[in-house]
């Protein structure tokens, strides 16, 4: 890969001139980038000449050109003696690129770190450092070499954000709110284009705008361009503020789509421009039928590939690994082939809303994470390089040119026309279940935001064509300056809010009850709807049967698609529950609330006990933390599985601590309620046995354990460490195998138990671990019972004594590779605390009697 | 259940059920030509809709529509339940009775479909059944009998492990119920 790479960078480096060293640097962009959708090494693509002018700033060297030429003969001479230079020229790009996100990652930290993050928004942040960068650079070089390029944007920067927004928006909010985002995207973006353009061209003609030389074509286009609400931005105030999930949708909807009507405007525009406005008669009626082609194409194109990844998603048990891998490459390969056939790319958002689900639920929860965040970083990174550049040309002058007229009017063309969503609103509300509200409209307006998108596409214009190119560029930065900074973000839109008081959004997950009744409601009123006849919004739930019926069974592995719906619901308010559990600190809680939690994935009443013992004995965190792994696995069979091996095992934590206990001094009573409790089991697990048919299995188990303990203990020098674990352990070891036993002969069936209950046994080993070094520390100074009661007090009556370590211990070994460290820990120590053996002696005996019954 | 309403419908009629469910002339004489064909089919009252194949749980709402409607007013009376709530009814001064399309009644509505024996309380085995109605087969009766345990638990404040009204309504305070059980009406 990496030799590839170099190949293709030689080879670039050998065609390429300075202006073209965008295309020179793919090389590396391809060599070295898996997934395609990876955003730093598209940086590098355009990167190249501000990295030459930022090395000539820094060293204060040659011209940046020239530089560059010199950069690709090093390349082709390099390998020789010019060590340093040649690396530094191999590097370059990557290396200034990483930095530079670097820099601006390291701003976001201070950014969110700090108290004017409630004042100087993100994007602001980034424009502002973009501004400084640009400023260096500038003075450097004199001339600024950035060039946003086409390919760069469209293929690389914009997936990646709205490959995000997609994937993560709410599929249910937004289908329920598709009509008024439909409206408000189409429409009203349709009518801010041609308004903007229009009256442009308008106050053009009356004077009001002397120096841009532009036709109403030149205008149009810049209205498309400027009209296009930005995802990005919005998405980024809105989540600040919280504000309601309706208005939400709605306006983040919007932006996404209406970027779809800005493209297909655009290129629309483009092609007017190129072929020259004379042609525009027949162009018009291209114009009408293309916009629903580009579209709808799109979609499908986003649909099928949606259908495609969930199919492939499907069978990737196996390779967990790649799984997310699969997720960005389908959502990519949509845009690509989106783009190939010159529909309308960005709709294949509709890839990600459609295949959300059926993605989700079958890759495993650690690819879900990973998808979320790649796809969370990739986006913020594409949006960190969009808003710098933004940045950056905003400081270079020979990009812009001033024209108070163009600016003036187009800010006010804007908010004039952003306000048209009344008018908009007032006809939706007619057909709208809920109706906007006043309050709801005037935010909507408000939130008319101009972000990247436009920026970017108004930097693609060409300047020979579109000849008021500069002037265009100069007011869509002000115009993106002024709605991102003062208008809209941290400095007026969150006072705005509070002082209209507009809903916010309760972020109060919900709960089982909200969960079971509200999906009631939904069959309610689909039922109410069809007595009423009437076809309304509840009747796209037929398409929820369709897809219960063919899609899901055609794309959820067959272990999800026999889960419900409910079911997972369920399950996460119970992960949460746990969550919030271990939140609030084991030792807070009664055992009456922890049922809740623990009845997770357990049915069965048993279990609950067992946690709760276990809890009471001070522990109770490490084992909230396998209720939680246990749960979090959610898929349901596993998690059966995990939970059947947990059923059979759990009580063993706490015997280990009688059994410790046995190893020192402790009050008669206690000693007896365990010994009777360990008879009991044992009388138990024999009357399994003695029920269970499959004798011979459970031996030749045992031995097999005995052979893997042997082996364990081996390690540590043969026979006489294990001896000393069988002096100290003997009533551990006892009550634990008829236990494993009883395990064993519970679901037989199951050959994985046997691995699981290593595992479990594992668990608990280490567990001795913090026990015994306690010991040591403790107990052979002394040699008095005192420190081994003050010790078994820790057990038993939890938050007294030192459960700390314990926990600690028992969260992070349960990992079955730690059991050798531990194990051999215990036993070294368990060799130097070497005294103890006497008070152990009155229990051994009746235990290891015990233990001959079993 | 069948019983006929009269072929027309007469203005006095519809300005009693206009006044009693807020609906707008038209929409009654839309949903009045609905009655009619509804009433038709040969199963009687609804019987065409409950033909079709639907979820358990909307069977269910038809089948109580049917028990509770006898004529046109007692259907449009229930119909009223799903009438979005509007803004001038909102500002409003609370009218003498609480209208059909309040958030109580809409509740009241929900809660009486879970309710099978009308003791005004919903106890698990009702819970069970709605659950079961609205999951499907794929789902154990263990995992739903958990569920159920954890709803009734999560709801109940009095400890007698049945929802109340009361309990139902507090549980679902948070729930924008006007916007969640309505439905929009043509106009």
């Amino acid at each position: 890969m990496l030799l590839l790479g170099v190949t293709l960078l030689l080879l670039a480096a050998a065609g390429a001139d300075p202006s073209g060293s965008a295309a020179s640097l793919r090389g590396p962009l391809h060599a070295s980038a898996p997934p395609p959708r990876l955003l730093p090494q598209p940086v590098p693509e355009y990167g190249a000449p501000g990295v030459a002018s930022a090395r000539s700033a820094a060293e204060a060297a040659v011209g940046t050109g020239k530089e560059e030429l010199e950069a690709a003969e090093q390349q082709h001479h390099g390998g020789g003696y010019r060590v340093v230079q040649w690396e530094w020229s191999y590097v370059q790009t990557p290396y200034i690129i990483a930095i530079w996100l670097l820099v601006a990652s390291v701003a976001k930290i201070f950014h969110f770190s700090q108290r004017f993050t409630t004042v100087v928004p993100e994007s602001c942040m980034l424009i502002l450092l973009g501004l400084v960068l640009g400023g260096v650079v500038l003075l450097a070089s004199k001339k600024q070499l950035y060039q946003l390029d086409p390919s760069l944007f469209f293929l690389f920067l914009l997936p990646t954000i709205v490959g995000d927004a997609g994937y993560f928006m709410p599929a249910r909010l937004f289908f329920d709110n598709l009509g008024a985002i439909l409206t408000y995207a189409v429409v009203g973006t349709l009518w801010n284009a041609f308004c903007t353009g229009f009256c442009l061209y308008a106050a053009k003609l009356l004077g009001i705008i002397e120096q841009v030389k532009a036709d109403l074509m030149d205008f149009l286009l810049f209205g498309a361009l400027i009209s296009a609400v930005d995802p990005v931005a919005v998405l980024a105030v809105f989540e600040e503020v919280h504000i309601n999930e309706m208005l939400f949708i709605i306006v983040f909807g919007e932006s996404l789509l209406n970027d779809a009507v800005t493209q297909v405007l655009y290129k629309v525009y483009i092609s007017f421009v190129e072929v020259g406005v004379e042609n525009v008669q027949t162009a018009d009626y291209f114009k009408g039928v293309s916009f629903l082609i580009v579209s709808i194409g799109g979609t499908l194109v986003g649909l099928v590939f949606a259908v495609i990844l969930g199919f492939i998603t499907r069978f990737t048990k196996k390779v967990r690994i790649i799984e997310p891998l699969f997720v960005f490459l389908m959502v990519y390969l949509a845009y690509l082939t989106a783009e190939l056939f010159s529909l309308s790319a960005i709709l294949m958002t509709f890839c990600g809303i459609g295949a959300n689900k059926y993605v989700e639920a079958n890759i495993s929860q650690k690819s879900r994470t990973t998808v979320k965040y790649t796809m969370k970083t990739l986006a913020s990174i594409a949006e960190t390089i969009i808003f710098i550049f933004l940045g950056i040309s905003a400081v270079d002058k020979s990009k812009w040119a001033w024209d108070t007229g163009l600016v003036s009017c187009t800010l006010v063309f804007i908010f004039v026309f952003r306000a048209a969503v009344v008018g908009q609103t007032w006809v939706l509300n007619r057909f709208r279940l809920v109706p906007l509200d006043k309050i709801d409209q005037v935010v909507m307006s408000y939130g008319g935001l101009r972000g990247a998108v436009a920026f970017a596409l108004v930097v693609l214009l060409d300047g020979e064509r579109v000849k008021a190119k500069d002037y265009f560029v100069a007011t869509t930065i002000v115009v993106v300056f002024f709605t991102v900074m003062f208008q809209f973000q941290g400095l007026t839109i969150k006072p705005l809010v509070k002082w209209l008081k507009v809903p916010r959004s309760t972020n109060s997950k919900p709960t089982i009850n909200e969960e079971i009744h509200e999906r009631a409601f939904d069959h309610i009123l689909t039922a109410v709807e069809d007595i009423a006849g009437l076809q309304g919004y509840h009747h796209w739930r037929d398409w929820e049967q369709f897809d219960k019926n063919y899609l899901s069974k055609l794309l959820l592995r067959k272990s999800v698609y026999r889960k419900s719906e409910l079911w997972e619901a369920y399950q996460k308010i119970n992960i949460r529950d746990a969550i919030s559990v271990i939140d609030q600190g084991g030792n807070v809680l009664t055992s009456a609330r922890l049922s809740l939690p623990s009845m997770a994935s357990r049915a069965s009443f048993p279990e609950v006990t067992n946690v709760t013992n276990y809890r009471e004995n001070g522990s109770g965190v490490c084992l909230d933390l396998q209720v939680i792994d246990n749960v979090s696995g959610s898929k349901v069979e596993e998690d059966m599985e995990t939970h059947h091996v947990l059923a059979g095992n759990l009580y063993k934590p706490r015997r280990r601590y009688q059994s410790h206990y046995s190893r020192h001094f402790m009050p008669l009573g206690e000693k007896e309620r365990q010994d009777r409790e360990v008879f009991q089991r044992n009388m138990r697990s024999r009357m399994e046995t003695f029920k269970s048919t499959r004798h011979k299995r459970h031996k030749k188990e045992r031995s097999l354990k005995k052979q893997r303990r042997g082996s364990d203990t081996k390690d540590d020098g043969g026979d006489k460490p294990r001896r000393n674990v069988s002096w100290q352990d003997k009533p551990v070891v006892v009550p634990v195998e008829p236990e494993d036993d009883k395990a064993d002969h519970s679901d037989p069936e199951k050959e994985e138990d046997v691995g699981i209950t290593f595992t479990a046994r594992k668990a608990e080993t280490p567990k001795q671990r913090p026990k015994s070094a306690l010991d040591v520390c403790q107990s052979p100074p002394p040699h008095t019972p005192s420190p081994p009661t003050e010790d078994s007090h820790l057990p038993w009556k939890g938050s007294v004594g030192s459960p700390p370590p314990c926990v600690s211990v028992e969260a992070t070994k349960i990992i079955p590779v730690d059991l050798q460290q531990a194990w051999n820990q215990s036993i070294s120590s368990l060799e130097s605390v070497s005294s103890p053996p006497a008070p152990a002696e009155p229990v051994h005996p009746r235990v290891s009697a015990l233990s001959r019954l079993g | 259940m069948g019983s006929r309403a009269s072929t027309l419908l007469r203005e006095e009629e519809i300005e009693e059920i206009k006044k009693e469910t807020g609906f707008s002339h038209s929409q009654i004489t839309r949903l009045y030509s609905r009655f009619t064909s509804l009433d038709k089919g040969e199963n009687g009252f609804l019987g065409r809709i409950i033909k079709i194949p639907e979820s358990p749980m909307c069977r269910r709402v038809v089948v109580s529509f049917r028990e509770d409607q006898v004529n046109f007013k007692g259907f449009m009376r229930t119909l009223a339940h799903f009438r979005p709530i509007e803004d001038n009814e909102k500002n409003k001064n609370p009218p003498t009775s609480e209208p059909l399309n309040s958030r109580t009644n809409k509740l009241l509505f929900a809660f009486r479909l879970y309710d099978l024996d009308r003791d005004d309380k919903i106890s698990r085995d009702e819970l069970l059944q709605v659950l079961r109605m609205m999951v499907g087969v794929n789902i154990s009766d263990d995992q739903l009998g958990s569920i159920a345990d954890r709803t009734i638990q999560e709801a109940d404040t009095n400890g007698d492990n049945c929802i109340s009204f009361q309990e139902f309504i507090k549980v679902l305070e948070k729930v924008d119920v006007e916007q969640k059980m309505s439905i929009r009406f043509l106009h």
